[in-house]
């Protein structure tokens, strides 16, 4: 029940990209075309997984046994920009029909803070390692949601006539905030699983 | 000798002034929207946020292009975003420490300054190739127009949401829609003043 709660308010009540802004660059700049938001989606999910599982026991078995908190930062962007590194150069070899489809956007996740915020988010939430992966996970998908739900309409938006001024970036983002409406009528329904 | 001088103080000017104006971060380069959506929702948060920034910008393109002739090509990325971080841990720890209640309500948005891509864009486009006073400068003309561009957008939807600027009442208490205060407020009234930016600029030139 209580992952299940967990599972919730990281899909719908508290999403990522409409209620925490966290991870707005890739939500603006690669949701053009569903396919690639798609694509997306798919490599946010598989760093930002692998990432906190990283530097949550670093955490644990590094930086707090030798009170070394005030690194937390430091320490933390320099494991995901090397795990992103990582991560492509095993994908290469091991899977070079995944590497294709994700290749493109595993760079740009190095900058995109979602991953980092939902490493420091699950250090001070003081969840625990199961804890700490199910949210990471529930929170991928939030992101996907988000981005697939934008990309579709997005690609509408680009048949209809625009205001001039409003054209692309402002278009998009009075779209952003419509839909973040929609989302807040989910707002309570995590207090069931209390 | 005077002329040149002037000539000099110009092209500094135009360094600031091309921060806040022509590569406006937020209204024409379109960078660092996380920050800018999440701490806007009052018009101080807003501003602090973006003189947060402005340190860690003008203190990183300093120390960037002190380093720029010793740090090798290759890692390059890695040793600037060391510098950023090391800046960034600066801010959160002196904001812990004088500022409680602010930094509370900026909450995760300080460590993830790291991640703006401002501040690792201006290092690499322009710290590595400029002498450190002039990349100071630049830090100094993008940090403002980020710091104008929270304020005024914090300003917007503090007055819209609550009838206030800065705590100042400035309409009846009953004014306001609490909308623009929540996070779907955010999105669209940074739609809007993105909007109006782009169409003054047009009608500018």
């Amino acid at each position: 029940m209580e992952y299940i709660g967990i599972i919730i308010v990281a899909i719908f009540v508290n999403n990522i990209v409409f209620a925490q802004f966290l991870g707005i660059c890739p939500f603006l700049g690669v949701s053009k075309k569903v396919d690639t938001a798609i694509g997306m989606s798919l490599a946010v999910a598989f760093v930002l997984t692998i990432a906190t599982i990283v530097t949550f026991i670093l955490q644990k078995g590094v930086l707090e046994p030798f009170n070394l908190q005030y690194l937390q930062t430091i320490t933390f962007i320099l494991v995901i920009a090397a795990l992103v590194q990582m991560v492509e150069i095993v994908l290469k070899k091991v899977s070079p029909s995944l590497y294709q489809a994700l290749g493109v956007f595993l760079p740009l996740i190095t900058t995109n803070c979602a991953i980092l915020g939902v490493a420091i988010l699950v250090i001070q939430k003081d969840y625990t390692l199961v804890q700490s992966v199910i949210f990471a996970i529930a929170t991928s998908v939030g992101f996907a949601i988000a981005l697939i739900i934008f990309s579709g309409i997005r690609e509408q938006l680009s048949l209809t006539k625009v205001p001039k001024s409003m054209e692309g970036v402002p278009i998009a983002l009075v779209t952003a905030g419509i839909i973040a409406m929609a989302f807040m009528g989910f707002s309570g329904i995590d207090k069931v699983f209390q | 000798m005077r002329r040149k001088e002037t000539i000099a103080m110009n092209s500094n000017l135009k360094i600031i002034i091309n921060g806040i104006v022509k590569e406006n971060p937020t209204f024409v380069l379109l960078l660092g929207m996380c920050p800018t959506l999440a701490t806007t929702s009052s018009a101080i948060n807003g501003m602090s946020m973006g003189l947060a920034t402005m340190f860690v910008l003008i203190a990183a393109n300093a120390v960037v292009s002190l380093l720029k002739n010793l740090i090798p090509d290759m890692v390059r990325i890695p040793a600037y975003i060391v510098i950023i971080a090391a800046f960034v841990t600066v801010v959160e720890m002196v904001m812990n420490a004088y500022v409680p209640a602010l930094a509370d309500s900026l909450g995760i948005f300080i460590p993830l300054i790291v991640v703006n891509c401002i501040v690792l864009g201006r290092a690499e486009s322009f710290a590595s190739k400029n002498n450190v006073f002039s990349s100071a400068l630049d830090g100094i003309g993008i940090g403002l127009g980020f710091t104008l561009a929270l304020t005024l957008l914090g300003a917007v939807r503090e007055l819209l949401g609550t009838g206030k600027i800065f705590s100042l009442s400035i309409f009846p208490e009953n004014f306001g829609a609490l909308l623009f205060v929540l996070a779907p407020g955010a999105f669209i009234a940074l739609g809007f003043l993105i909007a109006i930016f782009n169409n003054l600029q047009k009608s500018k030139s």
